[in-house]
């Protein structure tokens, strides 16, 4: 269980890294929380003759507000994402999804950049920034790009990210109406990976009809999906109306998804409890839409 | 083979400079270089929880990091929680009395976690506590014993700290 050797490089600044990664092509790996990536090195399933390790490139860490929204440095660690107050008010998807991932001791390393570049279909940041309509930003040596994350996830583990490119920063909206969130999965024990999983937010006009609906699902297909059948059926509903009808309007979940079967779970049962799972979720976001307008 | 880089990590408050090969762990410096054994390895892929420590006073996996990445940093094992010699920290002393450990492989990953765990949240619930400790894996104990010591030493600190 020990690495094979490798040359490490600490860069400081985007450019020097970005550098590194041009210069030794497929050779270098960068290295973020490393609570992926170091695994793999150990019991060798990869190695790389460069680690290009990020920790000391500050201007890759930490949140912004950001036009509405925020702006979240690929650097952030995963326990800062869950502690920030700017990303609960504004992307309360993040703040609700973040306690799932691994426990406090690997979210203390693990970064938000590092969950969306690895890509594990399980994952829950990537199932949000899917949801969201998050924004990769991407730099390499020839300059920076933007792509929407619709275009981002590729297949497993495989994403736009090119070996010389850096992932250097997340970019999330608020929304402007009056909205709700919610997020949950179904994991054997407190800390695993998701069997299946589903993150939704519910906006709705003046007159309380559902005019956005984003419900993102992770552990049931190659990549995280959104749940298009149901986002269908939502539209123009009224949210009171929505709730009732919530854990039918989630089975249609079913078809939206493409899960495999493996030692944890079938694709029935990822299929039945993952559909499942959508349904509640989505009444646990449309049940705050209605309380706040009991409310207020 | 890569060239063996100096380092400086301050172990439980002592300086400890190595020259160290880029894929050593910190969990491997720590034990073989610092001497400080109580950082135990069961999985060395960041699942059992055996190794961890505090790096600035977080806890993290001392196997999923390279000792190159400590430079600078400060390192709490459990060789140097407790205040002396003849003292037990809170988080110790509620282990022993309250049987939180069989065998005591995972025990020295378990005491860093609860005591960060209890500094985060001094005052948890039983469910707050069974989630905190999920991270760290015991094969004897049915955990049954771990919750109890964390409740005790959790009050244990409380008083310490009004
Ligand atoms: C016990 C345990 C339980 C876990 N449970 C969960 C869980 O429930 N849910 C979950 O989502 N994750 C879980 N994880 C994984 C954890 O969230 C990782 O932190 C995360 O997947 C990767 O982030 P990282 O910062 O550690 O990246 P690393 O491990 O450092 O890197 C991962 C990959 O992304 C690449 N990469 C990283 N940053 C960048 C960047 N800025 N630009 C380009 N490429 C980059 C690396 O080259 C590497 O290929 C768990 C891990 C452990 C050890």
């Amino acid at each position: 269980m020990k690495p094979a050797p490798f040359q490490y490089h600490a860069p400081e600044t985007v450019a020097d890294a970005v550098g590194l990664l041009a210069e030794h092509g497929d050779g270098a790996k960068p290295l973020a929380g490393g609570q992926s990536l170091v695994p793999m090195l150990a019991m060798r399933l990869t190695r790389f003759d460069h680690i290009v390790d990020l920790n000391r490139v500050s201007e890759m860490f930490g949140v912004t507000a950001d036009n509405g929204g925020v702006r979240i440095g690929a650097m952030t660690r995963q326990a800062a994402v869950e502690h920030d107050g700017t990303i609960a008010e504004r992307v309360p998807l993040l703040h609700l999804a973040t306690p799932h991932i691994g426990h406090f001791q690997i979210r203390n390393r693990g970064t938000i950049g590092g969950s969306v570049a690895h890509a594990d279909p399980a994952s829950e940041y990537p199932a949000v920034m899917l949801a969201l309509d998050g924004t990769a930003e991407i730099a390499s040596t020839s300059g920076t790009r933007e792509v929407p994350a619709s275009e981002y996830f590729e297949s497993t583990f495989m994403t736009a990210l090119a070996p010389d490119e850096l992932l250097v920063g997340l970019r999330f909206a608020a929304w402007e109406q009056p909205a709700g969130f919610a997020f949950d999965e179904i994991a054997r024990r407190s800390g695993d990976f998701a069997l299946a999983g589903a993150a939704v937010g519910i906006g709705i006009d003046e007159a309380g009809r559902i005019d956005r609906a984003a419900v993102g699902m992770l552990g049931v297909g190659p990549t995280p999906l959104r749940a298009a059948s149901v986002e269908a059926a939502l539209m123009g509903l009224a949210a009171a109306d929505a709730g009732a009808d919530a854990a039918e309007i989630g089975r249609l979940a079913a078809d939206d998804m493409d899960p495999i079967g493996d030692i944890h779970a079938s694709e029935e049962y990822r299929r039945r409890a993952g559909s499942t799972l959508v349904g509640r979720v989505l009444g646990d976001a449309l049940a705050q839409l209605t309380t706040e307008a009991s409310d207020g | 083979m890569a060239d063996a880089i100096p380092v400086s990590v301050t172990v439980n408050n002592r300086t400890r400079r190595g020259l160290v090969e880029p894929r050593l762990t910190l969990a491997d410096f720590l034990r073989e270089q610092a001497l400080c054994t109580g950082v135990h390895l069961a999985c060395e892929h960041g699942v059992c929880g055996s190794c961890t420590v505090l790096m600035d006073g977080e806890a993290v996996r001392s196997c999923l990091l390279f000792a190159v990445q400590a430079d600078g940093s400060r390192i709490t094992t459990v060789e140097g929680l407790a205040p002396d010699e003849q003292t037990l920290h809170p988080v110790q002393e509620a282990f022993r009395d309250c049987h939180g450990l069989q065998c005591g492989f995972c025990t020295p990953g378990f005491i860093i976690s609860v005591a960060a765990f209890l500094e985060a949240n001094p005052n948890p619930t039983d469910d707050e506590i069974r989630h905190g400790i999920a991270g760290n894996l015991c094969r004897c104990t049915g955990y049954q014993g771990i919750v109890a010591a964390t409740r005790q030493a959790a009050a244990a600190l409380r008083e310490e700290q009004p």
